[in-house]
């Protein structure tokens, strides 16, 4: 597996794949309690946009709006819009299938299918899509490059996917959203349940696939979103208030020259 | 974007997410509710059909449907009624749950706390392989080899006792309501002792451990902790037990010698309960009688349906019950 | 100079906790020999009948309680003579609901094996009479019977039970609360009602006659609420990140539920469908009341009477006959083995895999522990 020798800050190449996903006065509901309050956000293609913040400010739930997977909990509604390229996930024009597949989703716990091989839930976003693919076998194979995993399990593919370590399952669910060739990839917190040597593998992967797919990630360790994001978003929750955004920009300004004393008191490990 | 500091104006209102099913969605979902639908109009189709078919029976005789015991439906003068079967069937199980109560919270708790790790799980299978034994089983079983077995003391308790308590006499012994009842308890046991026995483990352990510390005895500790815990389960169990004594069919068709007689005296050869009329009167029975017949089902269908609702509703109301499936 | 090494000092031997204590035994056998004692005495001597087993096994068993709960309570007081007489009491409840199982299957095997021969499974009872013996003729036509019902009854409430499961647990709509309940409900039907509603809308409202197919109906009705309250069991227990990880690549819920939930719950649900097997396998009441019986094959089974084992059975155990009633007992047997394969199918089915999702944990992956696996025991 290359390593990339690139800090997280260089800016991208120029041609850069991936959609743009713009939130507009996103607010979130569970019931009747609000958990997010007007949150504005562009997160551009060819950049890793990191969405940071103590836990329980809503991070995870805009992160949830961002592919209709918010509106799956019973009870759930929202305000505001949310664009891919241009065009409202919520308005009638997407069908919420045709969304997810575009903005996929990697999860905190890792979550492979555990009645297929390592193969088949690498294909599976074709079968569960209806898609055909003409080229599965390449299309397998180029997904477990993409996601650092092909070397270490080639010549296992018809292995279960229970039998992988955890990291290893991690980079399996990765490659698994990526054979839909999705342009927007959503990150909760993917590092939170491995170990630091899986972790490292998996901020590298998500260096090498930064300028094809716009990856958006939630995290809760600062050094991470510094590592790995070339913009943050500082999310904050009063007590028993919605969380908001109190900033967001490029990496280094947040974490080098904050604007806003909330910020600087997070990312000196003041708080949270 | 510079920090918000001044206090938000109203955001856009809350709006009403629009997800428009796929077509195998819309199919897939409908296919399942039919399914559902399926169990539901099921129970209503068997309560109204079996009540159209009683519907003649029960204009002809009314009340007396509930009190007569004759049953001679099929003829010039039609004189029918289920009071001797619900007697038989009452008495049945009367046996049957006292009998399974004890063995099967006995069962249970020693499955438990008394039994070595190691035989643990084979009597739980044990139970459950009792479970899936067919009653008819159970009831050659116990025509041939319980029954011939227990008349001697039976004939001894008739001896001795049938002096002094009037139920206790009997003119011939063997085909008796007791012996049914007795056969039918080895048919409602399993259900009652896995239930049961489920409910029991969902004991806190910490509480048990409590008692422990403070110096109790195992039987101190089942006492006080454990029995208390689960006396809803241990009631709903029963209830279920008792559920399924009342339909039992095999075991009173075997054993019993038909009379339509209301028959204090169980140890006597005689008797009939509801579901074993059914069975016997059924290749007989003429239009009037298959009338009567359906009336005494329907009216089995209803008494075990209240009782399970019941027993369902006691479990699951209870402490021990609440995360338990029963 | 070369030191010794200190012998490392012998690690101490574990010990064995014991509750009880070796005199405790000494009352346990004191107790026991003292009523014995006593109970002979009083058969053989004082009492004008003749030693009888039963009786006396009863009167031997109440003596020694009495006895037991005397010496201990003289001995330790009463909490801890309570706690022994009660262990003894239970010990007995549980051998009281173990022995008939015991029995039941020694005596099916004593009395079936004798008459079982290989005719009993190649001719029918066509030319049987009463006067034949008990090893001629033979039970072909009501096995064949018995299979063809329970596959018909097994295609009908398979399906059905599994999609109301899953509208149950996955769909979750408005008929959700009531079909539950009405499934619990429905696992209490009397079996020989199930019979008679069969009969009365099939065989009465539309005229068909007794077959194979209106006794498939009646186990199916049977069947449905087993299958339907496991097989609902059975996916709750798969994991709701499964699920949303389909959901998350774009797939429509059906596919969801095909391709991911079912797969991963297909060891629960194989066991649910062969409980549900084993539980209508041996019913007999709805059976008299539907497929009627027959001593001839029938092979079609959606017309004519036919036969099946419990008939068999039934109908051979109530002749006065006694080579019949033989022949029923090898019938008996047959149908017992039938049910104990199906229980230990669904034993083996449900067993849970070795190679499971293994937590994602820093260390290196060990043995993953098995997952309980929550039975709905048959009725």
């Amino acid at each position: 597996m290359t390593t990339e020798a690139s800090t997280p800050t260089t800016p991208a190449p120029a041609a850069a794949e991936g959609g743009t996903l713009r939130a507009e006065r996103v607010s979130a509901w569970f019931g009747t309690r609000k958990v997010l309050e007007d949150v504005n956000l562009e997160m551009g293609a060819g950049a890793v946009t990191a969405l940071i913040g103590p836990s329980g400010c809503g991070k995870s739930t805009f992160l949830r709006t961002l592919n209709r997977m918010h509106e799956i909990i019973p009870g759930a509604s929202l305000a505001g819009s949310v664009l891919l390229d241009g065009d409202d996930i919520y308005g009638g024009t997407l069908r919420v299938t045709q969304v997810r597949r575009r903005v996929g989703m990697v999860f905190q716990k890792p979550n492979p299918f555990p009645a297929m091989s390592i193969a088949d839930n690498v294909a599976a976003g074709l079968r569960l899509t209806g898609t055909r693919a003409t080229d599965r076998d390449g299309l397998i194979e180029d997904s477990l490059r993409r996601a650092g995993l092909w070397n270490e399990v080639r010549n296992r593919l018809r292995a279960p996917a229970g039998g992988l370590s955890g990291g290893q399952q991690q980079r399996l669910c990765i490659a698994r959203s990526l054979t839909v060739r999705p342009e927007v990839l959503l990150m909760d917190e993917p590092c939170s349940a491995l170990d630091p040597t899986s972790t490292r593998r998996i901020e590298e992967t998500i260096g090498e696939l930064r300028s094809q797919v716009t990856i958006i990630i939630v995290t809760h360790n600062m050094q991470q979103a510094q590592r790995v994001s070339q913009r943050c978003a500082f999310f904050l929750a009063a007590e028993d208030q919605p969380g908001r955004v109190v900033e967001s920009g490029p990496t280094e300004r947040l974490f080098g020259d904050p604007e806003d004393p909330r910020t600087a008191d997070y990312v000196h490990g003041r708080f949270g | 974007m510079a920090p918000s500091t001044a206090v938000p104006e109203a955001g856009p209102e809350r709006r009403k997410i629009e997800t428009r099913l796929t077509r195998g969605d819309r199919l897939y979902r409908s296919l399942a509710t039919a399914a559902a639908a399926v169990t539901l109009a099921l129970i209503v189709l068997i309560g109204v059909f079996l009540l159209i078919r009683a519907m003649p029976a029960l204009r002809e005789a009314g009340w007396s449907f509930i009190t007569v015991k004759e049953w001679r439906p099929d003829g010039q003068q039609p004189r029918f009624g289920v009071s001797a079967m619900l007697f038989g069937t009452f008495v049945t199980a009367l046996v049957a749950m006292a009998v399974t109560f004890p063995v099967s919270v006995a069962t249970a708790i020693f499955i438990n706390e008394y039994a070595p790790r190691r035989i643990k799980q084979t009597l739980t299978s044990l139970i459950d392989l009792m479970a899936a034994i067919p009653s008819l089983i159970f009831a050659i079983w116990g025509l041939f080899f319980l029954i011939p077995l227990l008349l001697p003391i039976e004939q001894w308790a008739v001896d001795e006792l049938g002096g002094s308590l009037p139920f206790m006499r009997a003119a011939a012994i063997g085909a008796s309501l007791f012996n049914a009842g007795l056969v039918i308890s080895l048919m409602t046991i399993p259900i009652a002792t896995s239930i049961i026995r489920e409910v029991l483990s969902q004991t806190p352990r910490h509480e048990c451990e409590g008692a422990l510390a403070l110096g109790a005895t195992r039987w101190g500790m089942i006492r006080t902790v454990v029995l208390p815990f689960g006396r809803g389960g241990i009631v709903g169990g029963s209830m279920l037990g008792l559920g399924r004594a009342l339909g039992e069919t095999l075991a009173a068709t075997l054993i019993l010698s038909v009379t339509f007689e209301i028959k204090p005296r169980v140890l006597e050869n005689g008797g009939i309960t509801v579901a074993s009329a059914i069975a016997v009167q059924f290749k007989d029975a003429q239009t009037m009688g298959l009338s009567a017949l359906m009336a005494a089902g329907l009216a089995l269908f209803a008494v075990t349906f209240v009782i399970n609702m019941l027993a369902a509703l006691v479990v699951s109301r209870s402490r021990s019950g609440a995360g338990v499936e029963a | 100079m070369t030191t010794q090494p200190i012998a490392a000092p012998r690690p101490a031997p574990r010990r064995r906790t014991r509750t009880g204590a070796g005199a405790d035994l000494a009352e346990f056998a004191g107790a026991a020999v003292t009523s014995f004692a006593i109970t002979w005495l009083i058969f053989a001597r004082l009492m004008p009948f003749t030693v009888q087993a039963v009786g006396f096994a009863v009167c031997w068993y109440g003596l020694f309680l009495l006895a037991y709960w005397l010496i201990t309570r003289d001995g330790h007081g009463p909490v801890i003579a309570a706690d022994r007489v009660m262990g003894v009491l239970i010990t007995t409840g549980a051998l009281a609901a173990v022995t008939p199982i015991l029995g039941v299957i020694g005596y099916v095997i004593y009395k079936g094996a004798p008459v079982l021969r290989l005719n009993f499974f190649t001719e029918t009872l066509a030319v049987t009479g009463p006067l034949s013996a008990a090893t001629e003729g033979g039970a072909m036509h009501s096995i064949i019977g018995t299979l063809e019902q329970l596959g018909v009854a097994t295609l009908i409430s398979v399906p059905l039970g599994v999609l109301t499961a899953v509208y149950l647990n996955e769909v979750r709509g408005p008929l959700t609360r009531p079909t539950r309940l009405v499934a619990d409900a429905m696992t209490a039907l009397p079996s020989i009602v199930a019979g008679l509603f069969v009969y009365s809308i099939l065989i009465l409202q539309f005229g068909w006659g007794f077959s194979g197919f209106a006794g498939s109906l009646a186990l199916a009705v049977l069947m449905l609420p087993t299958v339907t309250i496991t097989a609902e069991q059975v996916l709750r227990v798969v994991p709701g990140g499964l699920r949303e990880a389909s959901l998350a690549l774009g797939a429509p819920q059906w596919r969801t539920v095909l391709m991911v939930v079912l797969p991963t719950a297909r060891a629960g649900l194989s066991t649910a469908v062969i409980l549900g097997m084993a539980r209508v396998v041996g019913e007999t009441a709805p059976m008299i009341l539907t497929a009627f019986g027959s001593s001839t094959l029938n092979a079609n089974v959606f017309s004519g009477q036919q036969d099946d084992l419990p008939l068999f059975v039934y109908n051979q155990v109530s002749s006065s006959q006694d080579t019949q009633v033989q022949r029923a007992w090898a019938g008996a047997l047959v149908l017992l083995a039938l049910v104990l394969v199906l229980f230990v199918l669904a034993r083996l089915l449900g067993r849970p895999r070795t190679a499971r999702v293994r937590r994602p944990a820093p260390k290196p992956a060990t043995e993953p522990a098995a997952k309980p696996r929550q039975e709905r025991t048959p009725r």
